[in-house]
């Protein structure tokens, strides 16, 4: 691999705000070392913009791990760019050639308002949880941990379940703008765990009902998203929480 | 060793229950005032941060029947920094039936913390260790499990126990999402108010007590008064001072930074943890430092070239030529030295010139004779996804070539003083988690930071809370009191007073300039000249940064960093008070080494005699120097031993 710095053209979308019409903004940089992040290349741009006295390009971040789900690109058209099982924030420089085109867009989708350039409003996720992703148990009320066994399998398909990251690109990528992943993925956590079991019908019924209100789309079975989520999480979590709902809806 | 004669004699009362350790929490918690149910929906509660302390603590008393309102600077409260946790979390369960209990919890965590904390807080946080693995399991918290359905535990950091729980590589994840789920819950439910995206200012403080914040909104820039009778700060650690850490970007000292202006003691600041095993840095544009779980140093063996300069490809380099310095100067514990050891060892072989990668600031972490013992499948089953991210940073293959790893500051055992209640000073300040300083001495053992973060939210302030409005009765205050008109006028102030810098030198310079200055000079090994030095110099840098940073855009809209400037600006103050802390106590302990302070054989000298205790600094105003006061540490049920690994 080589250690030259490349020359990397960008195309990157501005939105001053939800009100005004947003474009792309072309930029060319020539000394994108190949072993910074991608982060870091924005990191960059925008230290050379400012030394312009230029507005800087605003982008969510923070752990910059693949982990706090806060990073969010659509880079050359694909959430979270081209590597696969990889958030942006993990994307490094040598994935791309010398002399690459590189698009940057914000999450688009009708239930992810946008705020700025590339940051939008994910808070649709959180009310999403907030209408039934847990188990109603009080603090100090719970029994010794191991009172309940849970077979090896059923724990670790919960925790296949439960990485998700709550970044939103299983909705990036959908043709519909669906966030059946993100529901499904932790209405089939709990349906995998005892713990989960009282509420169970309940919880898959006003999640369901919450991400629709929300202005997502339905699901088509399009599978971009299980391609696009950076921690992998499987389809199935999709079909487990239409079961879910028809049984709850049912009965 | 010189005594520090410039100290106050302490004033505050740590509040430690009388009585045999064993009994100090129940026997407090039954002497504890109560808030009558109906009383407790009149009283406003304000948390501010939503990582596992503040979550927990949010949750529990929602439930309990305040009104509680939470903020976090993130678009969403499940990111918290907290996530990213990875190892595990530590309780006395005794799952294993291999001899723990609460005593060991409470003996290993003090031990770890080279006696710089209070018996009676550690023991506290031994004791509720085990509910909350009990909590978390009841939440739907997915910790890995044995074939018979049972949970599983491995042993962590250098511990002789396997009591640590955890979920795959992400137990940090689980817990807060964990944590989360209830405080979503606790919003549908009315009884929380989520602010996101909404950064605390100030603290306001009316007739000496804790009445409310000032915030920012992050996407509009809206300044907002909230009153409370009771704040908890739950913001998280200061690593980021480094610039470079393994800490979220966003992390920062802000909120504590605020209420020590306000007047809460800042206690031991200089305590930092920099952990051995990290991804080392590999260009300028460095952002931020990844760590490599401690774990692999369990089958991974450390070395460098016995030759300085040695420039061959690590493969090239037969094993006569090859210095497994820990081996070699540690026989019994080898490559499992604590943290502070580890990383101590990696700089001094770095500063003989015989580190390694392009900088030289890298040492190798090898598992090539592990592979051959056990076979690649076996090693990648134990270490498989650190290995792919480890690849996915450098482009390197870890079953192919050494790993190059480097120590990197990760933890800051320091923060706001707190008494037994966890509260500050300031009544009604309370300060949870990695915030507050009060349970990990000067060096915080691994695990031990989900344990606390979740005990103190779950466990400890539903009752201390309780006992404090209870007993004060807070008398209500509301948000057009002068205190808040005062306190946002100066919020108002400060923004417009960094947006009109408009000087030449961006943010980020400043804080990398920052940076450099507190790794080399209040880093890993420090001594007084350096710290002299690092004092002049900072305070120069702070100096600068009001007359020449460049700070973009505006106030009412979304401006990251707008944010970024301010907690630049903090992290100028806390920087010189954190290397006047390092100055002050001339002796090495836990993760703090001073030259100054050394054995014969060059390990570090603890001084217990003039420094089982505590700094805590009092802010006495603008440019001007902290006070420094002194709490004595009082132990009466262990043995204060020097630590050896040889
Ligand atoms: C990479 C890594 C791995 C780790 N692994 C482990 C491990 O295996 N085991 C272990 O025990 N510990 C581990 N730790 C340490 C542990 O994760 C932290 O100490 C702990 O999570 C801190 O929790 P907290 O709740 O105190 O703060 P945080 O999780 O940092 O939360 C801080 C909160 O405060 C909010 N906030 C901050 N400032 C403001 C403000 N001004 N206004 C409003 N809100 C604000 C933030 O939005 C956030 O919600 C690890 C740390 C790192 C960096
Ligand atoms: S910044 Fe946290 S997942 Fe990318």
């Amino acid at each position: 691999m080589s250690n030259e710095n490349m020359t990397i053209h960008l195309k990157v979308w501005r939105q001053k705000g939800p009100e005004t019409k947003g474009f792309f903004e072309d930029h060319t940089m020539d000394d994108v070392n190949p072993h910074m992040s991608f982060l870091e290349m924005l990191d960059l741009l925008n230290e050379q913009l400012m030394e312009q006295r230029k507005e800087p390009i605003e982008f969510d971040h923070d752990c910059r791990e693949g982990i706090c789900g806060s990073c969010n690109l659509v880079i050359n058209g694909m959430a979270h760019g081209p590597e696969l099982r990889t958030a942006a924030c993990q994307l490094h420089m040598r994935k791309f050639s010398d002399g690459d085109t590189i698009t940057i867009e914000p999450w688009r989708a009708r239930a992810f308002p946008m705020i700025k350039d590339l940051v939008v409003d994910r808070s649709a996720f959180d009310r999403i949880m907030a209408a039934g992703g847990y188990v109603s148990v009080k603090t100090g009320n719970a029994p010794d941990a191991n009172a309940i066994p849970i077979p090896k399998h059923e724990a670790d398909l919960a925790m296949d379940y439960a990485t998700c990251i709550g970044c939103g690109a299983c909705v990036a990528s959908c043709p519909n703008s669906s966030a059946s992943l993100f529901t499904g993925a932790k209405i089939s956590q709990l349906a995998h765990l005892p713990q989960g079991a009282p509420e169970r019908k309940k919880r898959a019924v006003a999640m369901v009902n919450q991400m629709e209100k929300e202005g997502f789309g339905d699901c088509s079975n399009f599978q971009e998203c299980e391609a696009a989520c950076p921690v992998g999480i499987s389809i199935t979590a999709i079909a487990e929480m239409r079961k879910e709902y028809m049984k709850a809806v049912l009965s | 060793m010189e005594v520090p004669k410039n100290y106050k004699p302490f004033k505050w009362d740590s509040h430690i229950p009388p009585g045999p350790l064993k009994e100090k929490w129940s026997s407090h918690k039954n002497n504890i005032k109560l808030v009558n149910p109906n009383n407790k929906r009149k009283h406003n509660v304000i948390v501010v941060g939503t990582g596992l302390a503040g979550a927990s603590a949010a949750a529990s008393l929602a439930e309990l029947g305040y009104n509680v309102k939470a903020f976090c600077i993130q678009d969403s409260a499940r990111r918290a920094h907290s996530i990213a946790a990875q190892g595990g979390i530590n309780a006395a369960k005794n799952y294993q039936n291999d001899g723990d209990s609460v005593w060991r919890l409470f003996y290993d965590t003090i031990k770890g913390g080279d006696y710089r904390a209070r018996e009676a807080n550690v023991y506290r946080l031994a004791e509720v260790s085990n509910n909350i693995i009990d909590q978390c399991v009841a939440q739907g918290v997915p910790f890995a499990r044995e074939y018979g359905g049972t949970l599983a535990n491995r042993s962590f950091g250098g511990a002789q126990l396997s009591r640590t729980f955890y979920a795959r590589g992400q137990t940090g994840q689980q817990l807060l999402l964990g944590a989360y789920s209830s405080l979503s819950q606790a919003i549908q439910s009315g009884k929380v108010q989520m602010y996101a995206r909404e950064e605390m200012m100030d603290l306001v403080v009316i007739d000496g007590k804790a009445k409310g914040i000032i915030t920012r909104n992050l996407v509009n820039g809206k300044i907002k008064r909230h009153a409370a009778d009771a704040v908890l700060l739950c913001t998280g650690g200061y690593g980021n001072v480094y610039y470079l850490s393994t800490n979220a970007k966003n992390s920062n000292v802000t909120a504590a930074w605020r209420c020590h202006k306000r007047g809460a003691l800042f206690a031991n600041p200089n305590f930092t943890q920099i952990h051995p095993t990290c991804i080392p840095v590999s260009g300028e544009y460095q952002s931020k430092l990844t760590l490599m779980s401690e774990s692999l140093r369990n089958d991974g063996r450390v070395w460098v070239p016995k030759a300085k300069g040695d420039k061959r490809h690590p493969n090239e380099i037969p094993e006569e030529e090859r210095d497994y310095y820990l081996e070699r100067i540690y026989p019994s514990f080898g490559n499992l030295v604590p943290r502070d050891v580890a990383s101590r060892n990696a700089k001094n072989v770095c500063d003989e010139g015989r580190g390694v990668g392009e900088s030289g600031l890298a040492v190798y972490l090898d598992f090539r004779d592990a592979i051959k013992r056990d076979g690649q499948s076996t090693i990648a089953e134990k270490y498989g996804n650190l290995f792919e991210m480890y690849e996915k940073i450098t482009g390197e293959n870890p079953y192919e070539v050494p790993m190059r790893i480097f120590p990197a500051v990760h933890y800051t055992m320091g923060g706001l003083w707190v008494d037994y209640n966890l509260m500050s000073n300031v009544p009604g300040l309370f300060v949870l988690g990695e915030a507050n300083f009060s349970d990990h001495g000067a060096n915080r053992l691994g695990a031990s930071a989900l344990m606390q973060g979740l005990a103190d939210g779950y466990f400890v302030i539903p009752y201390t809370l309780g006992n404090y409005i209870a007993g004060d009765n807070p008398e209500k205050v509301d948000e057009s009191h002068e205190a808040f008109d005062k306190a946002e006028k100066e919020v108002v102030d400060e923004v417009n007073k960094l947006l009109n810098v408009k000087g030449e030198k961006t943010i980020l310079a400043y804080h990398r300039e920052l940076g450099k200055i507190m790794w080399d000079k209040v880093g890993m090994a420090r001594d007084e000249a350096g710290l002299k030095e690092a004092i002049s110099q900072i305070s120069a840098l702070r100096k600068e940064y009001w007359e020449n940073v460049f700070v973009p855009g505006e106030s009412a809209t979304y401006n990251k960093y707008l944010e970024y400037a301010f907690r630049v600006a903090d992290f100028l103050e806390l920087g010189e008070l954190m290397a006047r802390d390092a100055l002050e106590r001339r002796e090495s302990c836990g993760g703090h080494f001073r030259e100054e302070s050394q054995t014969p054989e060059g390990e570090a000298k603890r001084d217990d005699e003039n420094y089982a205790k505590v700094f805590a600094w009092e802010y006495t105003g603008p440019e001007k120097p902290q006070e420094l006061h002194v709490e004595d540490l009082v132990f009466e049920n262990v043995k204060l031993t020097q630590r050896s690994y040889k």
